[in-house]
């Protein structure tokens, strides 16, 4: 069950997807995010759809991979899309049975209401999938360096950012350790109603939470003594620096999302 | 130099509640720590050997009393990083210590914190897993390492800094035989061969046969202090401080009790079975 959390994953590789500058693929993913949201139609949604495609093949990450990380958004999915099936009026009326009644437009909306939930999940993934979360926060550091100036704590978010994202295996291992510990006295968090599935729950969070603050204190100490005093006069291992792709993909992704913007005007 | 860390009659008490009385977690602690040597401290829970190791870099700044890293006052805030820099510290759990989520830019934290420039901090990284044996590591997940694997990449974190001593605090009571062994293999070798200091606290009495001096702490304070001879013939006073002694060493004197005469002070496991050959010839 706790398999099933890809979120920050980090599949680490070579391909140009991974080369990208952090910043620029962050951007990619806002224009990403911005075009299907202005997308109207079948072609606008084939053509995202499509890029979608051609960024997995470049990526060399694994559909099944990007599938899975559709799973904790399934509920969300499905709900979006009956609400929409049912509770849309406009066009002509499909099925009518009783007080269920399906538009033409209901139809329409909730099939392109789920692939839009299903395109941007899988944008926003394939970034984590192929940037690792320390240049990923580094890159929205340095993007967001601005707000700095109207005294935004930035580095210090991308921190906390970084180190919550290092810690999400650590912990999901403890939960796992301490379910097998509650599982072994002869817990039960399988059966039973909600409730009783939520009370089951108790006995894990508690050590699960003491045990990450005992963490973060000796985390915190190892980072003093490792010289960290807030981001002030710190350099980095890797520098950002934009290259030739990067200028190349951000065009690419630019222009695709005016494309996007300008057929949707028509209906597209 | 021949000093590199001096305390002088370092006291240090936990901040406690208003009205409380504090104690003492160290009470007069007066070491010297020679440049390049290998101290093992010793002593049984709560006798202060961690609050010992954090008082040598200016994590904890002393209640009373003095500590000098290369003649640098702790207490003085202005040295805080000059301090840091030059005593690392690496603690017992591996996954507290380790920042990022790759192997190389774990390493590159603390020069990165100091401003090392890029391409220093690169050369730094590759030297520096080079040293703990860890260079086919660099791009890999922490989290997918071993134990004594990732305790090799915290080694290699502080040595980043290029520190002038490390403090080992229990680094190796979480690890098994095999991550034990690495760990201090490792930590041997850079004694040995860039003559770094090292600061080892550990509950492992055979940590310390190798060292060039063993300390060993009880309720706050230096009870014994000396070379690993000196200190592990000392069976009785040591086992009243609630500690055991070496195997080879608890094996010698059962014999001696039993009227087998054989030296007490034969530490490594050829060196005993030699001393009992002997004594059975
Ligand atoms: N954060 C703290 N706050 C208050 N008291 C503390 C704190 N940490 C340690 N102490 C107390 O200080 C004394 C020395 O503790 P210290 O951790 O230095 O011992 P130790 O020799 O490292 O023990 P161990 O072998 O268990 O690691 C103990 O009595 C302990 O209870
Ligand atoms: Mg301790």
């Amino acid at each position: 069950m706790l398999k099933d959390i890809t979120l920050g994953q980090y599949f680490p590789g070579n391909t140009v997807a991974h080369r990208l500058d952090p910043r620029t693929k962050i951007l990619l993913v806002l224009f990403y995010i911005v075009a299907l949201f202005c997308a109207q139609g079948v072609v606008t949604y084939t053509l995202l759809a499509l890029c979608l495609a051609i960024c997995v093949r470049i990526s060399h990450v694994g559909i099944r991979q990007l599938v899975r990380g559709l799973k904790p958004v399934l509920f969300i999915m499905i709900f979006t899309g009956v609400l929409n099936l049912f509770f849309t009026p406009g066009g002509r009326n499909l099925v009518e049975w009783g007080v269920i009644r399906i538009s033409e437009q209901g139809l329409h909306n909730a099939v392109f209401m789920v692939l839009r939930i299903m395109l941007l999940i899988m944008g926003t993934f394939l970034m984590t999938y192929t940037t690792s979360p320390i240049s990923l926060t580094d890159g929205l550091e340095r993007l967001l360096n601005w707000m700095k100036r109207f005294h935004v704590p930035v580095h210090e978010l991308a921190m906390m950012m970084s180190i919550a994202l290092r810690f999400i295996p650590t912990l999901i291992e403890e939960t796992d350790k301490i379910m097998s510990a509650q599982k072994a006295r002869g817990a039960d968090f399988e059966s039973g109603s909600l409730i009783q599935k939520a009370k089951a729950l108790i006995p894990i969070l508690v050590p699960l939470f003491i045990s990450a603050f005992r963490r973060a204190d000796e985390l915190a100490t190892a980072m003093e003594c490792r010289c960290y005093h807030g981001g002030e006069g710190r350099t980095r291992l890797h520098v950002l620096r934009y290259e030739g792709r990067d200028i190349t993909a951000l065009c690419l992704g630019g222009a695709i999302m005016v494309g996007v913007i300008v057929m949707s005007r028509f209906g597209l | 130099m021949a000093e590199i860390i001096r305390t002088e009659n370092l006291r240090y008490a936990y901040p406690v509640e208003e009205g409380e009385t504090p104690v003492y977690a160290l009470r007069g602690v007066d070491l010297g720590i020679a440049r390049g040597s290998f101290v093992v401290v010793l002593g049984h829970n709560g006798s202060g050997k961690s609050t010992l190791a954090k008082m040598l870099n200016a994590v904890l700044v002393p209640t009373e009393g003095s500590v000098l890293v290369e003649g640098m006052d702790t207490a003085d805030e202005r040295l805080l990083l000059a301090i840091r820099q030059r005593v690392g510290m690496v603690f017992q759990n591996p996954d507290n210590q380790i920042v990022a989520n790759v192997v190389e830019e774990d390493v590159a934290f603390a020069p990165e914190n100091l401003g090392v420039p890029p391409e220093e901090i690169r050369r730094r990284v590759d030297e520096a897993l080079k040293a703990v044996g860890m260079s086919e590591f660099t791009t890999h997940a922490p989290h997918l390492l071993s134990g004594g694997q990732k305790q090799r990449i915290a080694i290699a974190g502080v040595l980043a800094m290029e520190p002038e001593c490390i403090v080992l605090d229990e680094a190796t009571a979480m690890l098994d035989p095999v991550g034990r062994r690495e760990v201090l293999a490792t930590v041997h070798r850079l004694n040995r061969e860039k003559g770094m200091t090292v600061v080892l606290i550990t509950h492992h009495m055979n940590e310390a046969e190798e060292a060039d001096r063993v300390v060993v702490m009880d309720d706050g304070a230096v009870v014994m202090d000396g070379s690993p001879k000196e200190v592990f013939t000392q069976v009785e006073p040591l086992r009243s401080l609630g500690l055991t002694v070496p195997d080879t060493v608890d094996l010698l004197d059962r014999l001696r009790h039993h009227g087998v005469e054989v030296p007490l002070d034969a530490l490594r496991v050829e060196e005993c079975a030699d001393a009992i050959a002997a004594a059975l010839q």
